[in-house]
């Protein structure tokens, strides 16, 4: 009994502080939303069609134009692949730091940068979201009263892409709100 | 001391009653934007409800207008300024979302899109598109004004011990 209560008293008093404890959860959720704003921005970067349209005949032969639609005729676009690569290149950043971070000293106005930098980086991912998604509504249901034609029947997979690289900024977006929110809670001083 | 205590209560409830007012006058005036006019041969009404990004832009700022209203009203000690913080974090997303929307809509029928063939609309209409623009302008100092409010709706829920004190 003695010597099991001597062992039981050497493991308590190893003398070895403990390490703070790496939150997995806030790395794993910046990891995936590195992911999601990176896929949106490739998706959207290199979305591009061609299309061949026969504008008139002259006897047997048919005239063809060829129309592409890329990303950067609409301004909107363009915006949406600079917020998203934005967002994803500060996710990039903040997995470094969490990985990293330990070793370093969080003194003075440090700690209250990150939760910033988080509200930023969502902040312009949402604009650049609401941007696209009513440029990609228009393009798809055209607006009979300005009389713009729709252009999403004619160039079906460049759509589609949009589409889905959207989706992928929608799930981004839900990311950053929760690790924005967990980053704040950080900062709150431990009793 | 107590004086900068109740500077800093004023400050508040002047930026919160500012922010109010800013998404107010955007909806006023976004909401009453028309004006007629023939082209060609066709009467051409143009009114906000005619895009929906432009229907986004007043249902949000209305929404975020009656959460100012209210949030006048709470008292500076009570627990709730916890929610008010995340419910400020929800609401300025909202709004840089639809200005952001509205911006890109405009853009086009300022402009046009020679690409897709979309032809600008401002020329036939000038009254419409000054008024969409003051909506915004106006909706970008609400947008400001609100991400101020969330830094300090976030500084006092961490630090309540600093704002009671002097």
């Amino acid at each position: 009994m003695a010597s099991r209560d001597v062992e039981k008293l050497d493991l308590s008093f190893s003398g070895v502080p403990d390490k703070p404890k790496k939150d997995w959860v806030i790395v794993s959720l910046r990891i995936l939303a590195f992911l999601a704003t990176a896929s949106a921005t490739l998706v959207m970067a290199l979305n591009k069609q061609n299309k061949h349209f026969v504008v008139a005949t002259i006897g047997t032969t048919p005239i063809t134009v060829s129309i592409t639609a890329k990303f950067q005729h609409t301004p909107a676009f363009i915006f949406f692949v600079i917020a998203n690569g934005v967002a994803s290149l500060h996710s990039l950043v903040m997995i470094g730091v969490d990985i990293l971070g330990p070793q370093f000293d969080y003194k003075g106005l440090k700690p209250v940068l990150i939760p910033i930098l988080d509200m930023m980086s969502l902040v312009l991912a949402s604009a650049g979201d609401g941007a696209a998604t009513f440029m990609s509504e228009l393009g798809r249901n055209g607006n009979s009263h300005a009389r713009w034609d729709k252009i999403c029947d004619k160039f079906e997979s460049y759509c589609n892409r949009g589409g889905a690289a959207l989706i992928a900024s929608f799930i981004a977006i839900i990311l950053l709100l929760v690790i924005t929110v967990m980053s704040i809670h950080k900062l709150k001083p431990k009793k | 001391m107590e004086s900068i205590a109740k500077a800093r209560k004023i400050c508040h409830l002047l930026l919160r009653f500012l922010a109010f007012g800013a998404t107010l006058s955007a909806v006023i005036v976004m909401a009453t934007s028309h004006e007629k006019a023939s082209v060609l041969v066709f009467q051409v009404e143009a009114k906000y409800t005619n895009t929906p990004a432009f229907k986004y832009f007043v249902i949000a700022n209305s929404v975020v207008t009656v959460y100012g209203f209210l949030i006048l009203f709470l008292p500076p000690e009570s627990l709730l300024w916890r929610l008010a913080a995340a419910t400020d974090l929800v609401f300025t997303m909202l709004l840089v979302s639809s200005i952001s929307a509205a911006l890109a809509i405009a853009q086009v029928g300022k402009k046009g899109n020679s690409h897709a063939a979309w032809l600008p609309i401002c020329n036939s209409v000038p009254k419409f598109c000054n008024q969409v623009t003051g909506a915004l302008v106006v909706g970008a100092i609400a947008l400001i004004i609100y991400m101020l409010l969330l830094l300090n709706s976030i500084h006092r829920v961490l630090d309540p011990v600093i704002f009671r004190k002097c």
